[in-house]
């Protein structure tokens, strides 16, 4: 059999969605965040859902998201893409709106409007990239990243005395009554990352009842300074004992 | 006939928004505007238009509400005083950016810092000059009356479209907390879906097949890029000139000129009368729009008079512009009061003697 035979339409299993540009990604390569925008934009083109869906880019690596997703998306300021959010759903009630934000945007500088936005149950999704690293910047220490961990700003390894403790921020959003789906997911195997399109799946079909927050615990091998594949295994070791994978805060089924 | 009632100004501000057809409003407390939400929520504007009304958790929020509503081609707005401006500033330069139309209302309060409730213009170089960071303008409206608040609502937001620009209502204490008749417009009706995004066809409405995806965003890293997008800005500005506003009161036979905008230019035309009694042919030119400046009117006037006087609730601020306009062809001086004080007639009569005219 020649390989002209084994492709054929009729032997697709799998295609990259249409509704990545074709635009090449600033992402290095290794790095979750292509793996995430391919599972969102999935989602999106499963549920059919292209004309009525609005996103909002952070500020950080995927700041540039929007030259990547072919649908109407907003760049926000840094930290402020949940009250963009609230704004967007709560003038278009009939779209879906989704935000897409790195630990420092959600986490540090964005705190407020992180847990005001999910205190008040927005109807939005939240996707939480969490690579305990600053990239876009140069790998300065995140409000994510673990202790002893190193980045440009703590280069002897973060000191919790000196520079405070890592924030969980998706076990404490879980405990805000306007949050419905939270949950911490990987894209770094085969099988995380058919967990977390689920759960992505999950949270765009159950905005409508509250926040649905997808935390993506995921790497930065430029910024650890590894290979993608000792980033990974570190990821592995070091990052999911502290941000351990799964559901935090599931809905009662009716 | 026209609805008239005795409302504060903040009150105007409000019920204007509603009956412009707003679609959204999103504001943090601070005095002295609490009243524009308060007179909000109290209305139930979702039951009357629909109107979306929000309170925030920080004016930082609340622009940023105002950043995502605006991106969806929605007619929002915000208010706030002083402090809490300072805290919009980094969201309204994001919208300069942008090119997000919104309605922005300042009701001043005296600085810097907490500085005082009381009223006050100190915020004229923050509104007109920038305020955040980056080359950028915002179009200016200093009502000086209640009735002026409520018009300045929808004329504002007519003008943040047709230049897809922040606008800002620069008001101040005295104007958001005295009351006074004011004339409502009729209900308008809230723009439908379809007529959004046919007015707004660059907004984030939703890809639909028939057209590319919309991007709204302040960003471009490539240098040749920005300064392109920086380029179209300053036309931009540029084109607001067709838009500048003034009133002029007493200037035809005037050998001097006040010029004072908002609260301040009513205390001026007082101070006109009690001039004009002693004998003192005094004028006052009244800004309308504090960006564009009317500058092209103060040249003109300065070939007219023997000198002109800004007076401010400030330390000198629009009198640079003043001065600018003038190009020191006569004499300009200034006189103000700070931190919340409020000059009187008889104070500006007196300082128009001893600086301006002598002896």
């Amino acid at each position: 059999m020649e390989i002209k035979d084994i492709i054929q339409e009729k032997n697709i299993v799998y295609k990259r969605t249409s509704l990545l540009t074709d635009k090449a990604m600033s992402y290095c390569p290794g790095c979750g965040h292509g793996t995430a925008h391919r599972i969102i934009m999935e989602v999106i083109e499963e549920m059919g859902i292209q004309s009525s869906t609005i996103g909002v880019a952070p500020v950080g690596c995927s700041v540039l998201a929007y030259e990547f997703l072919d649908i109407d998306m907003q760049q926000a300021a840094h930290g402020r893409a949940p009250a963009l959010a609230t704004a967007i759903k709560r003038l278009n009630p009939e779209k879906h709106v989704f935000t897409y934000q790195g630990d420092g945007d959600l986490a540090a500088i964005g705190t407020a409007e992180t847990i005001h936005a999910c205190n008040r149950g927005e109807k939005i999704v939240i996707v939480f990239i969490n690579n305990g690293i600053y990239g876009m910047t140069g790998g300065q220490m995140a409000p994510t990243t673990l202790p002893g961990m190193k980045a440009s700003t703590c280069p002897f390894g973060r000191d919790t005395e000196l520079m405070g403790n890592p924030l969980r921020m998706t076990e404490l959003v879980a405990h805000l009554p306007g949050t419905y789906f939270v949950t911490r997911q990987a894209v770094h195997t085969p099988v995380a990352v058919r967990k977390t399109k689920k759960a992505i799946r999950f949270a765009f079909e159950n905005a409508e009842n509250g926040v649905n927050f997808v935390e993506i615990v995921s790497n930065c091998n430029s910024g650890w300074k590894m290979t993608p594949v000792q980033a990974n295994k570190w990821m592995e070791e070091n990052m999911f004992p502290f941000y351990p994978l799964g559901d935090i805060k599931v809905p009662e089924k009716k | 006939m026209k609805e008239v009632k005795l409302m504060k100004g903040n009150e105007a501000i409000a019920e204007a928004a509603i009956r412009a057809g707003a679609d959204g409003y999103f504001g943090y407390p601070i005095t002295p505007q609490s009243e524009v939400l308060e007179y909000l929520m109290s209305q139930k504007p979702h039951e009357r238009t629909g109107m979306v009304v929000l309170q925030a958790e920080s004016e930082v929020a609340a622009i940023n509400m105002v950043y995502g509503g605006a991106a969806t081609g929605k007619k929002v707005m915000t208010s706030s005083s002083s402090p809490g401006i300072s805290l919009k500033m980094e969201g309204i330069s994001y919208m300069a950016g942008a090119q997000l139309p919104c309605l922005i209302v300042n009701v001043v309060r005296g600085g810097p810092g907490l500085g005082t409730i009381q009223p006050s213009q100190s915020d004229y170089f923050q509104a007109t000059k920038g305020g955040g960071h980056g080359d950028y303008r915002l179009f200016v409206l200093a009502p000086a009356s209640v009735q002026e608040m409520a018009d300045f609502v929808k004329q504002g937001f007519d003008l943040a479209f047709k230049y897809r620009n922040p606008v800002m209502i620069l008001s101040d204490g005295i104007i958001g907390q005295m009351m006074e008749k004011v004339e409502l417009e009729e209900q308008q009706p809230r723009l439908t879906q379809a007529e959004v995004v046919k007015k707004c066809p660059w907004a984030t409405t939703g890809k639909t097949p028939d057209r590319e995806r919309n991007i709204i965003t302040s960003l471009d890293l490539e240098a040749s890029k920005q300064e392109l997008h920086n380029k179209v800005l300053q036309e931009k500005y540029e084109k607001m000139e067709e838009d500048v506003r003034f009133e002029t009161f007493n200037c035809d036979d005037a050998e001097y000129i006040f010029i004072a905008y908002g609260s301040v230019a009513r205390i001026c035309q007082k101070a006109i009368d009690i001039a004009r009694s002693k004998g003192i042919k005094v004028g006052l030119l009244r800004p309308i729009t504090l960006f564009p400046f009317p500058s092209k009117k103060v040249a003109e006037l300065a070939t007219k008079v023997k000198g002109m006087m800004s007076v401010e609730m400030s330390a000198g601020q629009m009198v640079e512009d003043v001065k600018l306009a003038v190009n020191g062809k006569i004499p300009v001086e200034f006189y103000g009061r700070m931190g919340g004080m409020i000059p009187s007639p008889e104070e500006i009569v007196r300082a128009l003697k001893n600086q301006l005219i002598g002896g």
